[in-house]
């Protein structure tokens, strides 16, 4: 993904130099399909050098070969690899992204269903990673050297290194079994299941559009606990660029300034030097953002989150490849936007970018 | 700064007090935590998969059925009797009278006809099970009718033996579905399929609620179910794929019943007194696939000293805890003629003399394909501790599970470890993968697995065939032990174990059933104390 960031940023750049708004958004469409087109390309041509044989997704092992020849016929395999690519694209660009083997639905009913689950987990996740790695890392700068700064270099380390599947047993088998403060895995309790139509997809906002504190409250119960170990990789992550940040910006002139016109040293850090800060906090956190947004396979699997990462994981370990174009499409689309979002929060936030 | 801390933890931490998970599901619900993702379809004309077949298992009826326990008693559901003519070519099978499907349409002999005929023309996987009595998409109409309201005709073409007919009627795809509901939603003439991937057309003890792939799937009760209404009013499968975390959900009381604890969970709920654990030997069994392709496979002595080097008794004991027992004939225990004694065990001198007389007195180096979840992988890791002892130097290859049956299938392995299931309860289903083999060559139109290992099995497809049409039970079954006792001894399998399921429930529910293959776990005798 790390291409698509650098492509864009490199539209930016080129853009600033371009006259008028119209070129920009040329530019921009421009940029936007070239990349997308890559992406697919790349996706479609991996989808077809996997050794993992589509057909058996739709026929299973034990169909005979006659069943097995038409289907094959029927999903175009038989064709040469460009002409299915080129019939996947027209029907792309018509807005069709075929239909998933696996479950039977079009792929971008699919993901209407599986996006929002992941949605609503990585943004809970990042605000509580945001809420609370910014004051750490903060916190840390702040105490270099001295027990505090440990701390969190501890907390981020073990944060970094354990691995998430470990964390999430750990997390269910402590909190859910033991105390009893969370619900178990899923995203509601399984009789609830039956009783919530999805209007956004988002469990949280759909148990509310319904009027329905239980079942928010149940929703929650479910969410808190995968969205906090999700939110202790991206806090790590966080504090640790929040530190070395603040740690930059306090070694600066401007700050012994302040200090010594005699501004108090809590209006120093969290006003001037956190302000400085934000600018380049926001793509850290964003690109961490997007990263959650992919989904965490682990996690979605032992919390039982009917997610993207999940998704796309299991369509790929059967060659389901219309399922997986449209996630890669998604993500992809995702990390775009989100980029786009960072670069318009970077305007904002920096005087100096608007010029 | 202090405060922002104090008070994010104190914000945390009355966020999730109002809401203590409660301990017990609702007295008329089974909630069930199920690795469900292998559903693809609904239509019972489709359905080929495990947990598939055990959802259309218990929404949709049949026209015959066996007995769980002893499954040479074949009984009507749908059909009331049935008689089969003296040339043994014709069934006629009379359809009970007041049976209603969900939608309020009567049940009659017209949809048996047409979802008998609608699996020969969509031609879906499990299609062959009845296309292999001589039904064509030309043919079906006239082969398979309804000669008045309440009775269904049917004719083969041969005069096979009447168990095999009937026992594929047993199968998922002899399920009768609504045909006038059905082609109320026909598209492009599609018999409805399209509509019937994610929807309901059945007479069943239990109706769809509502399927979301990869998530759940929920049941409700048939309230006028001719048979009895099930107690249990709704049915909730939640897909929940990591076993660990279905252990914490029955723990929890969350569920009541998992139905995928592996070995080392058993183990650890064994001294809980709220669990207890149902058994049911399977149809499905683990072998090794040796390729006949292989120098050193094609061997008869290497193949006879490999059935000796296997820790038989030590990975049904350890690696599979009770989820197996040991079986080494292609027929499953239960099924008509099936040969129970198990010849080989572990003989390392055996197997040392036998490699010395083939010729390899320092062993070989072969490879096998091994899929990458926890208990075949460490079956695998067995047999290669095993067969290093007689200087057989066994390279695993791990994959994911289609990848590895990709290659298998193109005969492109040394070794293959694999789970074969029964297609329906009929001997032939297993003699005609594992006996059966008409064109050894590379592009055969019929690939069973003889032919994925290169086996050409000789005579022994002839006898296959021949053993269809014995009408007499008594010596049918003696055809099948001939056949299962040459493949025991020449064949390019080493079969380990027949697997047994496993549930684990809250000590509160009872009556629940597993049946010898997925369609017949039913849910519909459920009570809870």
């Amino acid at each position: 993904m790390s291409a698509v960031t650098r492509n864009n940023r490199n539209g930016r750049k080129r853009a600033r130099f371009t006259s008028g708004p119209t070129g920009t958004v040329l530019r921009l469409v421009f940029s936007l399909a070239i990349t997308f087109f890559g992406l697919l390309l790349v996706t479609f041509l991996i989808g077809r050098v996997l050794p993992i044989d589509p057909v058996l997704a739709a026929v299973g092992d034990r169909a005979p070969q006659e069943v097995y020849d038409r289907v094959r016929e029927e999903m175009g395999l038989n064709l040469p690899l460009w002409q299915q690519f080129f019939i996947y694209i027209s029907n792309v660009l018509q807005g069709n992204f075929g239909q998933s083997v696996l479950t039977a639905n079009p792929v971008l009913e699919d993901i209407k269903r599986v996006f929002p689950a992941t949605l609503e987990l990585a943004t809970l996740a990042t605000i509580i990673g945001v809420s609370l790695g910014i004051p750490a890392g903060v916190f840390a700068a702040v105490h270099k050297g001295k027990w505090p700064d440990h701390l969190v270099r501890i907390i981020g380390l073990a944060g970094y290194s354990m691995p998430i599947f470990w964390l999430g047993l750990m997390g269910l088998l402590i909190f859910y079994m033991k105390l009893d403060w969370v619900a178990g895995p899923g995203r509601l309790d399984s009789f609830y299941l039956d009783f919530i139509e999805p209007t956004t997809g988002l469990m949280l906002v759909d148990t509310l559009i319904e009027g329905d504190t239980d079942l928010f409250w149940n929703a929650v119960s479910h969410i808190i606990l995968p969205a906090s170990i999700l939110a202790y990789f991206s806090l790590a992550y966080i504090a640790r660029m929040t530190r070395s940040f603040m740690l930059e910006q306090l070694s600066q002139e401007y700050i012994l300034t302040a200090r010594v016109k005699g501004i108090s040293e809590t209006r120093i850090i969290w006003r001037h030097a956190l302000g400085n800060v934000m600018v380049p906090l926001v793509t850290v956190i964003a690109l961490s953002y997007a990263n959650l947004l992919e989904g965490s396979v682990l996690t979605e699997i032992i919390f039982a989150w009917p997610g993207l990462g999940l998704y796309i994981t299991n369509s790929l370990l059967n060659a389901d490849m219309n399922a997986v174009l449209g996630g890669t499409v998604v993500v992809g689309a995702v990390f775009i936007g989100v980029n786009m979002l960072s670069d318009v929060l970077y305007r904002l936030l920096d005087p100096r970018a608007r010029r | 700064m202090r405060k922002l801390i104090a008070g994010l933890v104190m914000g945390t931490a009355l966020a999730t007090a109002p809401m203590m998970a409660q301990a017990e599901t609702p007295k008329n619900a089974l909630v069930m935590a199920f690795s469900i993702d292998d559903i693809i379809t609904l239509d019972p004309a489709q359905i080929f998969e495990f947990s598939g077949a055990e959802y259309a298992g218990n929404t949709y009826d049949r026209l015959i059925g066996f007995d769980n326990e002893d499954v040479s008693k074949i009984h009507g559901v749908l059909a009331e009797s049935w008689e089969v003519s003296e040339d043994g070519k014709t069934f006629t099978f009379k359809i009970r009278d007041g049976i209603e499907f969900a939608s309020g349409n009567d049940l009659t002999a017209e949809d048996a006809a047409f979802s008998l005929q609608r699996v020969i023309l969509l031609d879906q996987s499990p299609a062959f099970i009845l296309g292999q009595f001589g039904f064509t998409a030309e043919n079906v109409k006239d082969k398979i009718y309804a000669a008045d309201e309440s009775t269904l005709v049917m004719e083969v073409d041969q005069p096979y033996a009447p168990s095999f007919v009937l026992y594929c009627l047993t199968a998922g795809v002899g399920a009768v579905v609504d045909k006038e509901e059905v082609l109320a939603h026909e598209v492009d003439g599609d018999l409805g399929h399209e509509w019937l991937k994610t929807n309901y057309a059945g007479s069943g003890p239990f109706k769809l609620n509502k399927w979301t792939a990869g998530e759940s799937l929920s049941l409700t009760a048939n309230e006028d179910y001719w048979d009895g209404a099930p107690e249990m009013k709704r049915v909730i499968i939640r897909s929940v794929k990591e076993s660990a975390a279905q252990q914490l959900l029955l723990e929890k009381g969350d569920i009541d019943i998992a139905r995928n604890l592996e070995a080392d969970q058993l183990a650890s709920i064994a001294d809980n007194d709220d669990i207890k654990l149902l058994s049911k030997g399977k149809g499905a069994l683990w072998y090794l696939g040796l390729s006949q392709k292989n120098e050193y496979l094609s061997n008869p002595k290497v193949r006879e000293a490999l059935k000796y080097l296997v820790d038989y008794k030590g990975i049904s004991e350890t690696i599979l805890a009770g989820r197996s027992q040991i079986h080494q004939a292609f027929l499953p225990e239960g099924f008509l003629g099936a040969y129970n004694e198990n010849p080989y065990s572990l003989n390392i001198e055996k197997a040392k003399s036998l490699l010395a007389e083939a010729g390899y007195p320092d062993g070989f180096s072969v490879t096998m394909d091994t899929r990458n979840t926890t208990s075949i992988m460490a079956m695998a890791q067995s047999i290669q501790a095993t067969w290093a002892q007689v200087g057989i130097n066994l390279e695993i290859i791990p994959g994911d599970g289609k990848q590895t049956l990709t290659k298998y299938r193109a005969r492109q392995h040394d070794i293959y470890i694999g789970r074969w299931g029964p297609d329906y309860q009929d001997p032939h289903t297993n003699a005609s993968t594992f006996a059966w083999n008409p064109d050894n060559s590379d592009d055969a139109s019929a690939k069973p697995l003889a032919w994925r290992n290169s086996w050409d099995a000789g005579d022994l497809t002839a006898k296959t065939d021949a053993a269809t049409l014995e009408r007499d039970d008594t010596k049918r079954a003696e055809m099948y032990v001939d056949l299962q006792k040459q493949v025991l001894e020449n064949g390019p399998f080493v079969i380990m174990f027949q697997e047994t399921e496993i549930a684990s429930m809250r000590g509160n529910v009872n009556n629940f059933v597993l049946g010898p293959s997925f369609d017949n776990n039913y849910y519909r005798y459920v009570t809870k104390d």
